[in-house]
């Protein structure tokens, strides 16, 4: 039942072939299995027995609150949750116990959904990988698969030490990884850059970053908040669609979030791509492109231009300013945003007496990690009065530039965007580590940051395996507001691709090494 | 909050937003007779003093600037504080849109030009009192710019000296309300009330003196001043300490300092809050506020969500230098009494409803409403809400003096007796007091004694003395204790007197 999509596992709650406790019991105990992937910061066990005893009652009534009712979810860990720890993976934050629920959270929780725990992810959404948290890295479930370990177990040794499980992707790795291994059956994600997905690229699942403006942001812990979106992470499109349902719409408590009511909607089966034109970007042919991304693109054009698409070469020229121009707008913005974690309201504080200000300094550096505090320090010298017009100024205009370049495309009639999410697989955490917080980001982003700087909704969606076995997926860019169209090409893609995607818990050849790495964590 | 901000012959006014302020900013120049004859003293150039304010005008309103929670005055601390308030992780501001309201009927009453659309900027300092780490505030496109307060102000003894004056506003800007700071020095510790709705009104001043014509000196900054006493005092004190340094060669520091009001003088603040750079940076998570007018209002929009400026303009209410000009012309008042009905809250429309309700002639009700009236509240330490003479009461007492019923003399005493309370309408008190005018046929009597008992005065009149005749005519009133109606009264007289 754990590979089931959500509308099937919503389907067999109605037909009374599985209730609620026991799909929440079956999620439970593969968490408890795979917490060797560290996907997990929080799991909130008693808390989703009772709303999954709650959902039951509901089934046995015959008045199941909706499609959610009964279906295990998990947040990341940057949006609040009412009386349950949200830490954002970092040290300031650890012990922090929000008395309110992000607009997201609370809507999942309206229809139903058991929240089964907190995802971890990297401190404060800074990072690529989901290697910098204060709770140690996630790791890819993928690592353990059968066609990775069989593709690989000719050059590495795989099964005895364990040393080359790849990362998750990030900043949402902890959700992407919830998602993949079936722990649950949707999660939600932040993305900033790409932070949703990118770990959903490289964890073979869809998702799925909505236009800037149509879902709340209220309760996300802030990354950079022009750009910020709640992410939603799923095994299909279809589920995917079914949740922007629930999350989008106007709320009085997020200013930026659009007036207009949404439409909610459903995909069809059969799609017709006939009178669709797909834009391929032909900046997006970044150096560092892996061969076999490239051919996976240039395949699904074909595709697509075989089903009779038009698919046309279109040009966004101001890309490749995008990641310098997001370096010095997503600091700043970050600089300003952890201004508030001094020690005194929540979270950490150190212990110093000496004056307020020897507080606060020792605090915030005790408790951000040199990522956070490196751009905290950046992002104040853009601020600086000198800096502001150099820098952040310029940094704005040229991102209206890029959006400009996007308005301009699709404006000459194209529909959607075909590009890559990534440039390759996931890479193994001891490789991924050799280069800084900074450069990592600055090529796992190079794909998906345009659409944020853009403030345009983008999906990535499986499209194979690499040949070491692991998931590639390809983006779809679409026109703000757009999600219907987006989704619906999207959908296509996804039949087409007929992605296999990981059923973990029927790996019955991973047991031990499940087994194994359990007994390790419960050692340290 | 609103901060209004005023400059040159100017006065600044500027909103905060988070407890809902409004602040002023603008720029004056006092010219400081006590700088001018300093100079003039010791022989040089004469000193002007250049003075800039902001002032920090807290918002009526329900709510705060940037959240739900409630604004209330004397709040228990930390009272009225919500999520976004503390400045928990995720919460966002949302704007008030009473706020708004209030930040644009203040700009139509200061003459400004109101921006269609301004923008909202963070401010960032460390301090405890400031939970988010940076205010939110306008700084680069405030809601409102450019407006003229003219004001009238006596220069001598006289009312009719008056001197018209006018104060540029340079800008009125929303702006977050930081909270409040307790220093405990004994425990060693600092509370922190984040209701921010302490304070009415904050005024900081910019102040430097020069030379006219020359450029400007350096200014210091007089920070959290709070009453136009104080500011006065601490403009004066700062422009005659500033003379002082220049005269004696010194150099005025570009410093941040408080004013002590128990010492009279302002003193350098310790903190160094004023040299921080501020790091601004646009506010993301508000949106560009768009304010309309009923020619550019899209059509189906919902009119409660937006805010149209013509319909804030209708509800403004008349302001004061019109009602003064308006309470002259229509009443025929003198201008000193105008000052006086529009300062004192409620006079106005007190001496408005007691015209109402009489047929005598306002000129003459003005002195029962500036003269008795406001005399007997003053020494009661009363406010005009708390009077317990009504408008109606006075109404009545000015009709009877007016349709002869009684003297002007009885009228005071009925006056008295209403101060004293009780529910007696003036007719009333002069039924059972024995107030009322006595008829010719009483007055005969009175008449006829004062002439038999006055025999020196009839001769002095007989001889063409007329003047006597006033005599004879108090005599009779006070024999009458104040019943008689004085031309009544010298009739009699004359036609006893065979004139």
């Amino acid at each position: 039942m754990l590979g089931m999509s959500l509308r099937e596992a919503a389907a067999a709650l109605r037909c009374g072939q599985l209730n609620p406790i026991e799909l929440y019991q079956k999620c439970l105990s593969l968490i408890k299995e795979t917490r060797f992937l560290n996907a997990y910061i929080n799991v909130a066990e008693d808390v989703a027995l009772r709303q999954a005893t709650e959902a039951e009652k509901r089934f046995r009534q015959g008045k199941p609150l909706g499609e959610l009712d009964g279906i295990p979810v998990a947040v990341k860990d940057n949006f609040s949750t009412a009386n349950i720890e949200t830490t954002c993976a970092s040290q300031m934050l650890k012990g922090y116990i929000p008395p309110y629920n992000a607009t997201v959270v609370q809507k999942l929780l309206d229809q139903g959904a058991v929240l089964m725990g907190k995802t971890n992810l990297d401190e404060f959404g800074m990072g690529s990988g989901s290697t910098d948290s204060i709770f140690g890295p996630v790791k890819n479930p993928w690592s353990y698969s059968k066609q990775y370990r069989e593709k690989n177990s000719g050059s590495r040794t795989i099964a005895d030490d364990d040393s080359d499980w790849v990362i998750a992707g990030g900043s949402s790795g902890g959700s992407a990884v919830a998602v993949s291994s079936g722990t649950c059956f949707v999660a939600l994600g932040s993305d900033t850059g790409g932070s949703t997905r990118n770990p959903a690229s490289h964890c073979g699942v869809v998702g799925l970053k909505p236009t800037y403006g149509l879902v709340s942001r209220h309760g996300l812990i802030p990354l950079v908040n022009s750009m910020d979106v709640p992410g939603i992470l799923a095994r299909c499109v279809d589920d995917v669609a079914t949740v922007l349902g629930v999350l989008a719409g106007h709320d009085p408590l997020d200013s930026t979030t659009i007036q207009d009511p949404f439409q909610t909607f459903t995909l069809p089966d059969d799609i017709d791509v006939t009178n669709l034109c797909v834009g391929i970007p032909k900046e997006y042919h970044a150096p560092g492109l892996s061969t076999e991304t490239l051919s996976l693109w240039s395949r699904t054009a074909d595709l697509l231009e075989d089903a009779g698409a038009k698919v046309v070469e279109v040009s966004l020229p101001h890309t490749r300013y995008s990641i310098v121009c997001y370096h010095v707008l997503c600091t700043a913005e970050v600089a300003s945003n952890m201004a508030r974690f001094d020690g005194l309201e929540y979270g950490h504080r150190a212990n110093v007496e000496d004056s307020t200000e020897a507080m606060y300094s020792a605090t915030r550096r005790e408790g951000f990690n040199d990522v956070v505090r490196g751009r905290i320090l950046s992002g104040n010298f853009f601020l600086l009065k000198q800096n502001y017009e150099k820098y952040f100024l310029k940094a704005q205009k040229v991102r209206r530039l890029i959006a400009d370049d996007f308005v301009k495309v699709f404006k000459s009639g194209v529909d959607v965007l075909l590009t890559p999410t990534t440039l390759g697989d996931a890479a193994p955490y001891e490789d991924f580590i050799q280069e800084d917080n900074r450069t990592r980001s600055a090529q796992e982003d190079v794909f998906t940051q345009c659409a944020n700087m853009a403030g345009v909704p983008a999906i990535t969606v499986p499209a194979g395996l690499s040949s070491r076995g692991l998931p590639l997926g390809l983006q779809f860019i679409g026109q703000a507001f757009r999600e219907q169209q987006l989704l619906s090409v999207a959908k296509w893609f996804e039949k087409q691709m007929n992605f296999c995607p990981l059923d973990f818990y029927k790996h019955l050849e991973n047991r031990d090494i499940c087994q194994r790495k359990s007994n390790i964590a419960s050692l340290l | 909050m609103l901060q209004v901000s005023c400059g040159g012959c100017a006065l600044l006014l500027g909103p905060s937003v988070r407890s809902s302020q409004l602040c002023y900013v603008g720029r004056g120049w006092r010219t400081a007779s006590t700088a001018c004859k300093h100079a003039r003293d010791t022989g040089s150039l004469p000193w002007e003093g250049v003075v800039g304010l902001e002032v920090h005008a807290q918002i009526n309103s329900a709510s705060k600037l940037f959240s739900s929670s409630q604004v209330k005055f004397a709040a228990p601390p930390n009272s009225t504080v919500s999520f976004f308030d503390a400045s928990l992780p995720g919460t966002l501001p949302t704007l008030n849109k009473r706020c708004i309201e209030a930040a644009v009927m203040t700009g139509l009453a200061l003459n400004c030009a109101i921006n269609k659309k301004s923008l909202f900027d963070r401010k960032h300092y460390f301090y405890a009192d400031l939970p988010a780490g940076y205010q939110i505030t306008q700084q680069r496109l405030p809601i409102a710019v450019n407006g003229l307060l003219t004001y009238r102000y006596p220069t001598g003894k006289k009312w009719s000296d008056m001197v018209t004056k006018c104060v540029r506003i340079k800008q009125i800007q929303l702006e977050q309300d930081s909270g409040k700071s307790l220093h405990d020095d004994f425990m060693r510790q600092t509370l922190i009330d984040l209701n921010r709705a302490e304070g009415q009104l904050r005024v900081d001043a910019n102040i430097s003196v020069h030379h006219p014509g020359e450029p400007y000196g350096v200014r210091t900054e007089v920070k959290n001043i709070n009453s136009a006493r104080f500011l006065a005092r601490a403009i004066d004190y700062e422009i005659k300490r500033q003379t002082d340094i220049l005269n004696n060669g010194g150099i005025v520091q570009n410093e941040t300092r408080a004013f002590d009001y128990k010492l009279g003088a302002t003193i350098p603040m310790r903190d160094k809050e004023g040299k921080q750079d501020y790091r601004f940076m646009p506010e993301p998570n508000l949106p560009p506020l768009i304010l309309y007018d009923s020619k550019t209002l899209p059509r189906n929009i919902d009119a409660g969500q937006v805010i149209n400026i013509d319909l804030i303009k209708e509800m403004l209410p008349e302001l004061p230098n019109i009602t003064r000009e308006r309470l002259v012309e229509e009443y025929g008042i003198l201008p000193e009494h105008s000052f006086v009905l529009v300062n004192e809250d409620g006079l106005k429309e007190y001496f408005e409803a007691v015209v109402k309700m009489t047929t005598a002639d306002p000129k003459k009700i003005i002195g029962w409403v500036i003269k008795n009236l406001l005399g007997y509240l003053r020494q009661e330490n009363l406010t005009i809400k708390q009077s317990l003479i009504t408008p109606s009461a006075l109404a009545e007492l000015v009709t009877l003096l007016e349709n002869k019923v009684i003297s002007s003399s009885a009228a005071q005493q009925v006056f008295q007796e209403l101060c004293k309370g009780g529910n007696k309408t003036p007719t009333l008190i002069v039924k059972e007091k024995k107030l009322g005018l006595l008829d010719s046929e009483q007055l005969e009597g009175i008449c006829q004694k004062i002439v038999d008992e006055h025999d020196e005065e009839v001769a002095a009149i007989r001889k063409g003395n007329l003047k006597v005749m006033n005599k004879l005519i108090g005599l009779v009133q006070k024999a009458s204790k104040g019943r008689t109606d004085p031309a009544l009264a010298k009739t009699i007289l004359e036609k006893k007197l065979q004139l």
